[in-house]
């Protein structure tokens, strides 16, 4: 059974066709593209023109994101940025406090369970001039009810009074950096880092292991990446215990299912060599919808939660230098035996002495274990200077930049965490290039939005959300950015020769486009109308979800 | 009721493992809970495990083992709720943790009571961990939150060796008691309450814990261990003591307070070693 799809452009990717206006599908995957004359030789076909006055473009891969993004919905969202959620109800941003606390007025109201938990996402004082936020004010909303908002960093906890009593906090006494406490000695309720978050999450009903994977969660991700033209997405960072990947393994299966997804073991909790064994293990468990067996390690924390580990001269407000999530020695194992094993390791970095353990550690492990085509990758790599670019094409690596950073936390680095001249070359996506280093960008979802044209938007343009031009230099064109969202992201997870571009052999994976993205121009790229994806020849269209 | 919670730290290959082992043995039905961060390189010597499950393993003695992963107060809640519960957790840190930020956590949780931060060094690495670009600020901060630092693997290197790391460890671990160990031979007690070391004791004229140094002395057969115990507190410079001495009484428990001391027949499985605590040498100072 062959389909033949005409549009008004078709943007392939494969420079020896690169513009052309039909393409015939079969079984999933595309024979070719070309003229409907040269393609009906194929034998009989039907003949589908819903496409006729729509750009197609290879489906757009997100390289780094989180499933999380998903299940996180089904909280109340209380960011800055207006924000279209999985069934396409835009959630207007809140632009002050006043707004946050009415939006959770409103939604604590239509909670029927007077003791039940309430947990919000996505609060970012920065946009409303840093004003602390404290546990009186969200005991406007509701003094019986615990709530908690995480903010936008994912590194900060908001919680009301209720919460506190709840976690055995609300005392006098309490003597930590991250608990901010008031005149009267109780803390404020503004919970700074993992090791004070943890205690309290669960009383404001922050689920972890539905954070880290449930069904409708899920199902909610795949409506989002058909909204963004998504067909294959990560998922960065998972434990993947049986069930998770059986759950996985089900829901992505599923003939409805838009998204294939990529998700990595991730080295905490478990041994080097453990995770090594798991590695492989899942290998052996992957299926077409759902790929497993790449491993993810976190070597530093971040800059904006002054965690990440930063060369000289260090933080711009002069914080001590950030923290180790893995120590080089097993940093070093996992390379090593990745590998010799053949397994494909992405490594969290986002300081740039961070990404120079990396870098020296690779060219250690290479020397005992030559491997012409690791294709490992640098995911964030935002401080990686030209030098560094230079070390990471030699070695074979890859970057995944972090685009959207740039747009919503460049103006905090360029006043607060690096200062001017660092922060002008965070995610040096021209560099990149100019050096010769494959890259993809993404938006780390949840931590900013799933959408790779506005992720493209951001390396196009580098502008931060106060609207300053951030690193000139490192402005990509809009056709580096097409590529990077399509096959630069596929190169970096070893599936180009799967997807990534529409040509014969190929998934028929497509992001299907109301306006043409080569013709829209930089500066409107992120304003691109996605109509929906095809995904392994099944039609997704964002009117129908 | 509160449990109280040692956190045991130091950089990778420190001898953690080690200690940890050698604290079972000594355990003497004092119920410990062990938890570590990963099981993958198993901590705890096979003749110790009684029952292995996935994220408990039960261990001769009523002591317990777990593994906390990326969830360090979910698992920690966990041992606290255990039953019959605990006497002590011992939370060993992972290599490149900071101790003094997981002790500061711990002060968040209800019925926890931290009893301080042990942190080992290994006397013949830690003037290179110290000099690495990576690691050495890492090490610093280890050190620095110390209320115990432990050197070990004394027995492989020289007497030189072993004061300049000594007097290293000194420089950045501020208020911290120093004691030299090989094998992982401690008295368990104080291993698991390393702020009662550092801490002057109320009432004792003798200096403030920055100038405290602490050894652990294997006497040769003892012939009067009130003889011993009279002359450690008799020294100017002892400001506390205990341990097991051999006599031809069999093994003695010796405790010596300031001036005072007392002599009482040891426990069953106590192993001969007494923890000296002095004013330090002036070459330290």
């Amino acid at each position: 059974m062959i389909t033949i799809y005409n549009a008004k452009k078709i943007i392939t990717m494969n420079p020896a066709h690169a513009h052309t206006t039909h393409v015939a599908v079969r079984d999933g995957k595309i024979l070719g593209t070309g003229t409907l004359e040269d393609l009906a030789k194929w034998g009989d076909y039907t003949m589908d023109t819903q496409f006729a006055d729509k750009v197609l473009m290879p489906g757009f891969i997100e390289a780094h994101s989180h499933l999380m993004e998903g299940s996180l919905w089904a909280y109340t969202y209380v960011g800055f940025f207006d924000r279209m959620s999985p069934e396409g109800n835009m959630q207007k941003g809140c632009k002050n406090l006043d707004e946050v606390l009415a939006k959770l007025k409103e939604a604590e109201a239509k909670i029927k369970d007077p003791d039940a938990p309430m947990p919000a996402w996505s609060l970012d004082p920065i946009y409303f001039d840093n004003v602390r936020v404290t546990r009186h004010d969200l005991d406007q909303v509701s003094s019986t009810r615990p709530i908690g908002i995480m903010h936008a960093s994912g590194h900060i906890l908001n919680v009301n009074t209720k919460a506190l009593e709840l976690a055995g906090l609300m005392r006098t006494g309490v003597n930590h950096d991250g608990v901010p406490l008031g005149k009267d000695g109780m803390p404020l309720g503004e919970l700074k880092g993992p090791d004070v978050m943890t205690p309290v999450s669960p009383h404001v009903g922050f689920d972890r292991d539905m954070l880290a994977c449930d069904e409708t969660g899920m199902v909610r991700f795949g409506k989002l990446c058909v909204r963004a033209g998504v067909t294959t997405a990560t998922d960065l960072a998972n434990k993947l215990p049986d069930e998770v990947v059986n759950l996985f393994t089900e829901v992505s299966g599923r003939k409805t299912y838009p998204t294939r997804i990529v998700s990595l073991r991730y080295h905490h909790g478990v041994s080097p060599q453990e995770l090594i064994e798991h590695a492989e293990a899942l290998t052996l468990k992957s299926t077409d919808m759902m790929r497993l067996g790449k491993i993810k390690v976190v070597v530093d924390g971040s800059i904006q939660g002054f965690s990440a580990r930063l060369r000289e001269p260090g933080y711009f407000n002069g914080a001590p230098n950030g923290l180790w999530y893995i120590s080089p020695e097993h940093l070093a194992y996992i390379l090593e035996h990745a590998l010799e094993k053949g397994l494909h390791v992405n490594t969290h970095t986002n300081g740039d002495q961070a990404t120079q353990l990396v870098i020296e550690t690779m060219t250690d492990a290479l020397k005992k274990h030559p491997s012409p085509d690791h294709r490992f990758v640098l995911q964030h790599c935002q401080l990686a200077d030209a030098a560094q670019f230079r070390k990471i094409a030699k070695l074979g690596l890859c970057v995944n930049l972090f685009a959207n950073h740039h747009f919503y936390w460049g103006d905090e680095h360029y006043k607060l965490t690096v200062g001017p001249e660092r922060a002008e070359r965070m995610n040096a996506a021209g560099t990149a290039l100019r050096e010769g280093v494959p890259m993809a960008i993404h938006s780390d979802a949840p931590i900013t939005p799933l959408g790779p044209l506005f992720t493209g938007w951001c390396a196009v343009n580098r502008l931060t959300a106060s609207g300053r031009t951030l690193g000139e230099a490192d402005k990509i064109s809009v056709d580096e950015a097409l590529y990077a969202i399509t096959l630069g992201a596929a190169y970096t997870l070893h599936m180009d020769q799967e997807i990534g571009s529409i040509e014969a052999g190929k998934k028929a994976d497509f992001a299907v486009l109301e306006d043409d993205p080569e013709e829209i121009g930089g500066n409107s790229l992120k304003d691109v109308r996605v109509w929906g994806t095809v995904q392994g020849g099944r039609v997704f269209a964002v009117a129908d979800i | 009721m509160t449990l109280p919670v040692t956190v045991l730290s130091g950089y990778l290959g420190a001898g953690k493992t080690t200690l940890v082992n050698q604290m079972l043995r000594q355990a003497d039905g004092k119920r410990l809970a062990i938890m570590v961060n990963e099981f993958g390189d198993l901590p705890i010597d096979a003749d110790l495990i009684e029952a292995e499950g996935d994220d408990l393993i039960a261990l001769a003695g009523g002591c317990v083992c777990c593994s906390y992963g990326d969830d360090l107060m979910a698992a920690l809640a966990q041992m606290a709720a255990l039953q019959p519960p605990p006497d002590h957790i011992v939370l060993e840190a992972s290599g490149v943790a900071l101790p003094g930020a997981i002790a500061a956590s711990l002060s968040l949780m209800a019925g926890i009571e931290p009893a301080g931060v042990v942190v080992l060094a290994d006397v013949g690495q830690i003037d290179g961990q110290l000099a690495n670009d990576y690691i050495g600020d890492t090490v610093v901060r280890q050190l620095e939150a110390a209320d115990l630092v432990v050197l070990t693997k004394g027995d492989i290197v020289s007497a030189e060796q072993m004061a300049r790391a000594a007097k290293t460890v000194h420089a950045h671990s501020r208020n911290a008691a120093i004691i030299k160990a090989s094998q992982g031979h401690l008295p368990l007690d104080v291993v698991l309450h390393p702020s009662q070391v550092s801490t002057p004791q109320a009432g004792k004229a003798h200096g403030n814990a920055a100038g405290l140094e602490s050894e652990v002395a294997y006497p040769e057969m003892i012939n009067e261990a009130q003889a011993y115990a009279k002359s450690l507190a008799d020294r100017m410079d002892v400001i506390r003591a205990k341990g097991h001495v051999i006599t031809p009484d069999g093994l003695q428990t010796v405790q010596v307070v300031g001036d005072s001391w007392e002599v009482h027949t040891a426990p069953q499985n106590a192993q001969v070693g007494v923890v000296i605590i002095s004013l330090k040498q002036v070459a330290l100072a």
